[in-house]
């Protein structure tokens, strides 16, 4: 700080310092703050609030558990309430996008790492990073031309004779979801890409080959040797995966089928369609909550430290 | 068991440079045999072919008799000690050790049983449990030629896996690879540019530079009667003279240089431009009065004590650099620098080179 100081001098170590506090606490803390106390508080007509009725209590937090609906999960009938089980859709699927973007990225990441010409490595990534230049909405829509009943992905797979006649994609063909995981997959995979990539260039050649000169087939090394070197670089990818799906909206909104819920839309009706601030602030903080213990069960199942994903 | 290795007019191209040249050389079963030369001679490319990371671009290479060629390294019966040693850095000592059995399907308890075996083999006994970062550099070391031996290998291929120790235990590590290679009775093959661990340890030396192997010989020929310049100036130090040679046909010839004439030996089909005339340091004998023959007027330079000899460099009347290696034993003068004095050597210490040749 004094370094700072003396280095930059006080008006703009002072300006800057000043900027950043601001920044964290008047856009990001108070906001934060002022939501989680207004969950614990009911929603009233403004001519209620701070009457009698306007007392803390967890009742926002309760409807989560509340209103139980025959429905399925996965293959699976069960009478639940109903944001319970479009939470527990959410984590389903987001998991299974999370294991999609690591099958895809972790070839990839080696290929990159390990085998692929140094001097071609530029252009491939660069090749891989422009549709991330592309507006998330932007990607999502075109996903939605894609798989709609008149668009390219039907009229090819028709024309070359594959399929009789077209799908409704976006209605799902194994679940209702397929849609929003194809999206997913298709927006968050280089979140998991690079990360793999890192730790797998990390890794010394030699190890590979030490251990392909002790007789080990191609995928003993990768069991045993690459992927974990590798671990930090997939948990924090599967981090980061999985927790931009489960609080993705945009996609869920653009390819969700009629059948399909994904737990930020309900946030969304209850925030913007219901008027519902204090019920959307609980449903959102429960969420974070919800989110955070599953990703820290998996990684205790996995045996992951916190610090190997800040690596 | 341990198996022969024939090099059969090996080359190796990488791109349009040629990294190995025409290699030939037959390594018989249980021999410790070295490859010495200077960085980028293709020594190293010669291991990784062995070992089966490249392949020849042209010419034949023989383990046990077979042709190797299109084996992939986990198929060869070699083991390559790497050298950053390469160790597995996530399992512990055991399971590094054993990690060529695990990946043969070998069951658990023989495994630890033949990792334990290995470490007392090795001379670190109980050291299983422990992980590679507990270990320092000679014990990594002997873990590295545990893993390696493991697998029971036919051939051990090292790469330079002294060049990380300190002076002293790699010394100790020589008489170590050593004993280890003799109670094993494994074929070594070692890759190094240090002379003096080549010379030490080897049956049999083979000089590289340029792709080419210069000269195979056990280490007493390689140093005392080196066939071209290179491995002379290579393997230990030299007082060099250029000049021209008339052959007397005995084996020696007349050395006309600008410091005046010598008599050398020279081996009978030594022809070319770049012929010189070598001596090494401890065959040059200073004296107050001048020697019968090859003798050289000397005014004495820098005198650097170097423990166990003593390293006068000196400068003749004519311009020409000699260095004469005494040794410490009280025997002889230790001149001062400026003192005048004769510098000369035998004929027969003396040895007439092209500058080099190819096996």
């Amino acid at each position: 700080m004094q370094d700072l100081f003396r280095r930059y001098g006080t008006g703009l170590t002072g300006t800057f310092f000043v900027l950043t506090a601001f920044w964290l606490l008047a856009l990001v803390i108070l906001p934060n703050l002022t939501l989680l106390e207004a969950s614990f508080r009911p929603y009233l007509p403004v001519t209620e609030i701070g009457g009698p009725k306007d007392v803390y209590s967890f009742d926002n937090y309760r409807k989560f558990t509340a209103n139980p609906i025959d429905s399925n999960l996965l293959v699976f009938p069960v009478t639940m309430p109903i944001h319970t089980i479009t939470f527990l859709n959410t984590v389903i699927y987001s998991a299974v996008v999370t294991f999609v973007t690591f099958l895809l990225s972790y070839p990839l990441a080696y290929y990159l790492a390990k085998i692929a010409d140094p001097k071609s490595l530029p252009t491939l990534i660069l090749l891989l990073f422009i549709p991330l230049w592309v507006s998330e909405a932007l990607r999502a829509f075109a996903w939605y031309i894609i798989l709609t009943l008149n668009g390219p992905l039907n009229a090819v797979l028709t024309g070359v004779g594959i399929l009789d006649k077209p799908i409704r994609w976006q209605n799902g063909v194994f679940t209702a979801y397929d849609a929003i995981m194809i999206g997913l997959v298709y927006t968050y995979v280089l979140f998991m890409l690079f990360p793999i990539y890192g730790s797998v260039q990390s890794l010394d050649r030699n190890q590979i080959e030490a251990a392909e000169d002790l007789g080990a087939k191609w995928w003993q090394t990768h069991w045993r040797v690459i992927l974990p070197h590798a671990k930090p670089g997939i948990a924090s990818g599967c981090v980061m995966v999985f927790m931009l799906s489960a609080g993705s909206l945009l996609v869920p909104a653009q390819l969700g089928s009629t059948r399909s819920n994904w737990f930020t839309q309900s946030i969304q009706q209850w925030m913007l369609e219901s008027q519902d601030w204090n019920t959307g602030a609980a449903y959102s903080f429960l969420y974070i909550l919800l989110c955070m213990v599953v990703v820290l069960l998996v990684m205790w199942i996995f045996k992951v430290k916190l610090s190997d994903i800040a690596k | 068991m341990s198996a022969g290795i024939d090099l059969d007019n090996v080359c190796c191209d990488f791109g349009t440079f040629r990294a190995v040249d025409h290699v030939n050389v037959s390594i018989k079963p249980g021999e410790f045999f070295s490859f010495l030369g200077p960085s980028g001679c293709g020594k190293t490319t010669i291991l990784r072919m062995i070992s089966g990371f490249n392949e020849p671009t042209e010419g034949v290479i023989r383990i046990g008799g077979k042709d190797v060629r299109g084996q992939r390294p986990n198929q060869r019966p070699t083991a390559l000690i790497f050298q950053n040693l390469a160790l597995f850095p996530l399992m512990s000592i055991w399971e590094n050790i054993s990690f060529g059995l695990e990946v043969r399907g070998v069951d658990k308890a023989t495994r630890r049983k033949r990792a334990e075996e290995l470490l007392k083999l090795v001379d670190l006994p109980g050291a299983a449990d422990k992980m590679v970062s507990q270990l320092s550099g000679g014990q990594k070391q002997r873990v590295a030629i545990a893993r390696a031996l493991a697998v029971e290998p036919q051939v051990m291929l090292l790469d330079e896996p002294l060049s990380a120790l300190d002076l002293k235990l790699r010394q100790h590590m020589r008489a170590e690879l050593r004993a280890i290679q003799k109670r094993t009775g494994v074929t070594f093959i070692y890759i190094t540019h240090d002379q003096g661990e080549a010379l030490a340890m080897s049956d049999r030396v083979g000089v590289m530079s340029h792709g080419r192997l210069q000269q195979v010989a056990d280490p007493r020929d390689i140093y005392n009667n080196p066939v071209n310049g290179f491995v002379a100036s290579f393997v230990g130090e030299n007082n060099v003279f250029t000049g021209t040679a008339s052959p007397d046909g005995s084996g020696f010839a007349r050395f006309d240089t600008q410091h005046g004439p010598f008599r050398a030996r020279m081996a009978p089909g030594v022809t070319g431009k770049n012929i010189k005339l070598y001596v090494r340091p401890e065959h040059t004998i200073l004296s107050e009065a001048p020697g019968a023959e090859n003798s050289v007027a000397v005014t004495v330079g820098d005198v650097a004590f170097e423990g166990n000899f003593i390293s006068v460099t000196t400068t003749s009347d004519t311009g020409a650099q000699m260095v004469a290696e005494l040794r410490n034993d009280g025997s002889t003068k230790v001149p001062a620098t400026g003192d005048k004095l004769y510098a000369s050597f035998d004929a027969s210490a003396a040895a007439i080179l092209p500058d080099e040749t190819a096996v």
